[in-house]
């Protein structure tokens, strides 16, 4: 393997050949912000907060993405790197429900000084989103900042997409995609702000191609993808993370040995992911494996009771 | 296989094989996370072959879907076989080095020339042909399987004539080329390697070998019954034969799973005494004298499972189990108690410990290496061992290490559920996405896709039987018939029916499935049924 000699924020920097900048800035401990970046997942360039400055290049890149080359002289907190990540977050942040993003995400806001308020009061809910054609989208009215909130979409019984989370980071997209699931059930509909996911011809989920494995669940970064159990009890105000344990196990259907992670509150599974770096699974599930659990929920009469119910009389029981 | 009962291949060689012949199995839905990293392997060049009686949703994803008449598999492998020896294909420093019976094998594929294959399978001899030659000169290839190989009279046979083709072509023991039946429970493989199989003690040791059976009954403390036991099929015929009058069923639910179940639960009703321990009150728990209620292996106790690469992996407690119910551990651990042996209550780790000090494939796997490397695949000797990607590697040392494999000739025998006028049909069975064996699992949750129980008929069949869509029907075999609405299926080949397997309380598939069964494994003939299908109320 051929090795790379670069300089990061004036540090030597020594990596195999064909290795992104970000590999190379966390070789040497340099967290970068990353949203639409997962690992197992082939960059897609869109979100554009983990760009950095390297000298000679006319615009930033993405470090997500672009390889190391030998001589390479990388900036990841310039001015122009901090004011173009400050800008993106902002931007981001005033037009979409940031509020489930991870605990690192929010602190490299702070770090830049987000200041989403900058652009005027957001705009209201919209509910016609899926109807709009490229152009279409009229003047906000009022200085306000235009934004993505919309109702959240509830159409089967296993998950719901809340799109006014929706920073359209791909990532559902290509897990869906060729990146693992090779159902293609969803892609990018519409041009501009008014792009947004979309199944064929907007149909609901169980219409469409979905077979509900819920891989987009499992690398949605900001809660736009969501369990309808971890929805129901977030809005019944009962979702308590902290009080959650998480098990790692082995998936009881099948001989494939897929490994789950059961994330478990007063006795109850409330919502299962799988690790991202184990070999069988890279984080991905079929539909059984997510969602198949309820069999070993306390069932009884409260077989069609909601969640949130169950786990209230839980409560009250304890 | 060559002495192991483990698939040979670990999951991430299909990423970068050649050539990939899904045999009998419709991986996309009854294994969806090992045909991720199948489809990787195609997204990387490798060709994919399936030969499947149906155009399944695996089979949309091959370069040649072999639509093969049900229970003709043995004919299109030594077809197969004949081909790539004419033509001079064959691995002969291989098959030199590391196999015996050649010569015989030779012979008895000589008499499958493709003309007469074609007529068996039904596939055409020049795709015979043209899978042969690709099979033979892929610089890497794996066979996979699954129930459409097993499920049958010949389950054996079946597997020894796709092994065999790995020998002739030097198709196994080396990375990315293996033979990888597909395992259809998350411990059916762990269940064998425990000793959960009548002739073998843990790590496939002989339980007739007297010098291996000595060395665990040291062990243990205890001699040994020196006679392999009953596999279930010989112990349903015991029931019927009033020679087994007794008996304990944990996590099993023969009553709805056993072909032809009529018969089974005859069987069942015809014993002295049984006790059943599941987590669910399943058909076979109604008909128990006692039900022991025990708690989910996966969610709610400690232990082991083994996946179909040989990877030991942990399942740990997430849940307290409901009730009183108990894991099987503690309820093993009570009953021996209750038996005098004062075994006290061994955790799940104790229970390993001595388990690797029986078994030596399972030796180096202490709870700590296996939590750190994210399981580990058999064999593993020692604690510095990492474990195996592949087996059967010292088949490619020259001269061969160990014994050689041998050939098994085998020859092709019909399905014993013969066609006739009166039961025109062919009905295979198998499993949805969203369903898994008997239903009482996957039943639980509330599936946005499940299509239900019902019997699929291809375009064909449904225009001439005047059947339309969702039109309830009756599907009559010799042992039975049941009533179930009808669905229109254009990957059906006309002649051929489909049931899934996981909804016995409105298909009871297997009230029409025969008991005919392999006499070397045990397992029954589930995929090949003689039916006719009728509008129901005619």
């Amino acid at each position: 393997m051929t090795e790379v000699a670069l300089v990061i924020d004036g540090v030597d920097v020594v990596v195999n050949e064909g290795v992104t900048l970000l590999d190379a800035c966390r070789s040497i401990a340099k967290q970068q912000p990353t949203l639409c970046y997962l690992e197992t997942l082939a960059p897609v360039n869109v979100c554009r907060v983990c760009v950095v400055e390297v000298e000679g290049s006319r615009t930033l890149v993405p470090s997500c993405s672009r390889k190391v080359e030998g001589g390479m002289v990388v900036q990841t907190d310039s001015e122009r790197v901090r004011h173009s990540r400050r800008v993106v977050f902002e931007m981001l942040a005033s037009s979409v429900n940031l509020a489930l993003v991870d605990h690192p995400t929010r602190e490299w806001m702070e770090s830049y000084n987000v200041d989403p308020a900058r652009f005027g009061p957001p705009a209201a809910p919209t509910s016609d989103r899926d109807q709009r054609h490229a152009g279409h989208h009229g003047e906000v009215v009022g200085g306000a900042a235009e934004t993505v909130h919309q109702p959240i979409k509830v159409d089967n019984s296993l998950y719901v997409r809340d799109y006014s989370r929706c920073i359209l980071c791909y990532k559902c997209v290509e897990a869906c995609g060729d990146d693992a699931q090779n159902t293609f059930a969803i892609a990018v509909a519409g041009r501009g702000f008014d792009a947004r996911i979309s199944t064929e011809f907007d149909v609901t989920l169980p219409e469409g191609a979905c077979v509900f494995c819920g891989n987009c669940i499992g690398v949605c970064p900001t809660g736009a993808l969501m369990f309808r159990s971890e929805h129901e009890l977030r809005q019944a105000d009962l979702w308590e993370e902290d009080r959650q344990s998480v098990t790692r196990t082995v998936c009881s259907f099948c001989g494939v040995g897929c490994n789950l992670e059961l994330h478990v509150q007063d006795n109850r599974i409330v919502k299962v992911t799988s690790p991202q770096d184990h070999s069988v699974t890279e984080g991905h599930l079929c539909i059984k494996g997510r969602f198949g659990y309820e069999y070993v929920q306390e069932l009884g009469d409260l077989a069609s009771t909601p969640v949130d119910v169950v786990l209230r009389r839980a409560r009250s029981d304890s | 296989m060559f002495g192991a009962g483990g698939g040979t291949s670990s999951y991430e060689e299909i990423e970068t094989t050649s050539v990939i012949f899904l045999w009998g199995s419709n991986a996309r839905a009854a294994h969806p996370i090992f045909f991720h990293h199948l489809l990787r392997g195609l997204h990387n060049g490798a060709r994919l072959y399936v030969v499947d009686p149906r155009r399944s949703e695996s089979a949309r994803w091959a370069d040649m879907w072999m639509g093969i008449d049900v229970g003709s598999d043995i004919a299109l492998a030594n077809a197969m076989a004949n081909v790539i020896i004419e033509r001079g294909l064959a691995n002969h420093d291989f098959v030199n080095n590391a196999t015996t019976g050649f010569e015989a094998y030779a012979k008895t594929v000589a008499g499958y020339p493709l003309e007469r294959a074609a007529e068996i399978t039904g596939i055409p001899g020049d795709a015979i042909e043209q899978a042969a030659i690709a099979y033979a000169t892929a610089a890497t290839a794996q066979i996979v399987w699954t129930l459409g190989i097993t499920e049958h009279h010949n389950a054996t046979d079946n597997v020894l004539a796709l092994t065999n083709l790995a020998l002739l072509t030097g198709h196994v023991g080396r990375y990315g080329s293996g033979l990888v039946p597909l395992r259809g429970q998350n411990n059916v493989q762990g269940g064998g390697d425990m000793g959960a199989i009548p002739n073998k003690l843990p790590g496939f040791q002989d339980v007739e070998d007297p010098v291996l059976r000595g060395r665990v009954e040291e062990i243990w403390g205890r001699p040994i019954p020196p006679e392999k036991g009953w596999h279930l099929t010989q112990m349903f015929e015991a029931c019927h034969a009033k020679m087994l009058r007794g008996l304990y069923v944990i996590g099993e639910n023969p009553a709805d799973s056993e072909a032809d179940s009529t018969h089974a639960r005859e069987g069942l009703a015809s014993l002295d005494f049984m006790v059943v321990e599941d987590i669910f009150m399943t058909s076979t728990a109604e008909m128990a004298d006692v039900v022991l209620p025990a708690a989910a292996d996966w969610a709610e106790s400690e232990g082991t499972v083994t996946s179909s690469e040989r990877r030991v992996q942990r399942v740990r407690k997430a849940l307290d189990p409901p009730g009183e119910a108990k894991t099987d551990l503690e309820i093993i651990s009570r009953l021996a108690e209750a038996m005098g042996a004062g075994w006290g209550l061994p955790t799940a780790e104790e229970v390993w410990d001595e388990l690797r000090r029986v078994s030596p494939l399972h030796t180096g796997m202490s709870y700590r290496r296996l939590d750190e490397l994210g399981g580990i695949q058999w064999p593993c000797y020692d604690e510095n061992h990492p474990g195996e990607k592949f087996i059967h590697h010292r088949l490619w040392k020259v001269p061969v290490e160990g014994p050689p494999a041998p050939f098994f000739p085998v020859e092709w025998v019909a399905p014993v559920d013969r066609l006739t006028d009166k039961f025109p049909l062919r009905m295979t069975t198998g499993r949805h996405l969203d369903g898994f064996n008997t239903g009482v699992q996957s039943g639980g949750f509330d599936s946005p896709i499940r299509v239900g129980g019902t019997i699929d008929l291809s375009p064909e069949d449904a225009e001439r039987l005047a059947i339309a869509p969702g039109e309830m029907v009756q599907v009559i075999s010799r042992r039975g018939q049941v009533e179930v609405p009808a669905r229109i299926d254009s990957s059906l080949r006309e002649g051929l029916v489909f049931m899934a397997v996981h909804y016995s309380e409105t298909a009871d598939v297997n009230r029409l499935t025969i008991e005919a069964w392999d006499p070397k494994s045990g397992t029954a003939e589930f995929k090949a049924t003689a039916v006719r299908v009728e509008k129901a109320g005619v």
